[in-house]
């Protein structure tokens, strides 16, 4: 079996699935659209020899953010279908108009010799007695030592963010604590 | 190598082209504030197998570990996004879309 034959049916998936998010009306369908082009684009990973990358993408991707957007979906309760009529006047045709602009130039730029450059010198995908985790790894933690520390410091502020974002106000807070210390002085 | 005829890098990158316009084009049409979060991903995505892709192409590891980073701002992205979607509906139960939050429109 050639690589095309694997390359049309997993891009062929993907881009219906993509398709999936865009229009389907209730956001449930959309993510799991979402789950389905996630899954297709690791397959895409498996076929280009990058198997740690394909791993990552369905625990991740799949396993973890998907699964965020549909706790999010369920608990506020937005499961059900939504009115697709569009409020401002030429929006769709104008987006219509940006997205075949930027599909048509980007194929365009791609068959103007875009896909060039020079073989690396360092960092060779699979080096000789080696494999894909080991080679990524290597790179992870020489050459881009400095950025994959600055990313734990960006997941710090994330989860700091979120915290601070997501929780109610400090002064229900400070209420519930007040009744909880009330209910202590009545146990008494 | 897995399999025996390889490709160039042109299909994926195409295939990454029409993915990424999916993306922006629903990140413009819908309203719902989560699913214009998921058509972000869908552009994600595509980068990211325009990365592996010219990983490949040039023989490169590099593209594959950036594309660790990627995932991380994608994952750091929809933890704070989502955290914000969650205030706003904490807020305004009925019509939280995106046309509804327009209180900077001048």
């Amino acid at each position: 079996m050639s690589e095309l034959v694997f390359f049309l049916i997993f891009a062929g998936i993907a881009l219906v699935a993509a398709l999936g998010v865009v229009l389907a009306p209730n956001p449930v369908h959309s993510a799991l659209s979402l789950v389905t082009v996630l899954i297709a684009i690791s397959a895409l990973f498996i076929i280009q020899d990058a198997q740690l990358l394909a791993a990552v993408q369905v625990i991740v991707y799949a396993g973890a953010i998907v699964v965020l957007f549909l706790f999010v979906i369920m608990l506020l309760g937005v499961d059900r279908r939504e009115s697709t009529e569009e409020p401002h006047r030429l929006q769709r045709e104008i987006a219509l108009f940006v997205g075949l602009v930027l599909v048509v130039g980007l194929v365009a730029l791609l068959a103007q010799g875009w896909a060039t450059g020079a073989p690396a010198t360092r960092g060779v995908l699979t080096p000789v007695g080696s494999n894909n985790i080991k080679a990524v790894s290597e790179s992870l933690f020489t050459t881009f030592l400095w950025p994959f520390e600055l990313t734990a410091v960006l997941l710090v502020i994330a989860v700091i963010g979120g915290v601070v974002l997501a929780r109610r106000s400090s002064l229900p807070a400070a209420e519930e604590l007040d009744e909880l210390e009330a209910d202590a002085e009545a146990d008494q | 190598m897995i399999l025996g005829t390889q490709l160039g890098p042109e299909p994926y990158l195409v295939f990454a082209a029409i993915l990424f316009t999916i993306g922006a084009v629903g990140l413009l049409v819908r309203r719902n504030v989560l699913v214009m979060f998921m058509c972000v991903e869908l552009m994600l995505n595509a980068v990211n197998v325009t990365f592996v892709a010219f990983s490949r192409a040039l023989n490169d590891i590099s593209g594959q570990a950036i594309v660790f980073f990627v995932l991380v701002v994608a994952a750091a992205e929809v933890a704070v996004g989502l955290a914000i979607i969650v205030a706003i509906f904490r807020r305004r139960r009925h019509g939280a879309t995106a046309d509804d939050i327009d209180l900077m429109q001048g």
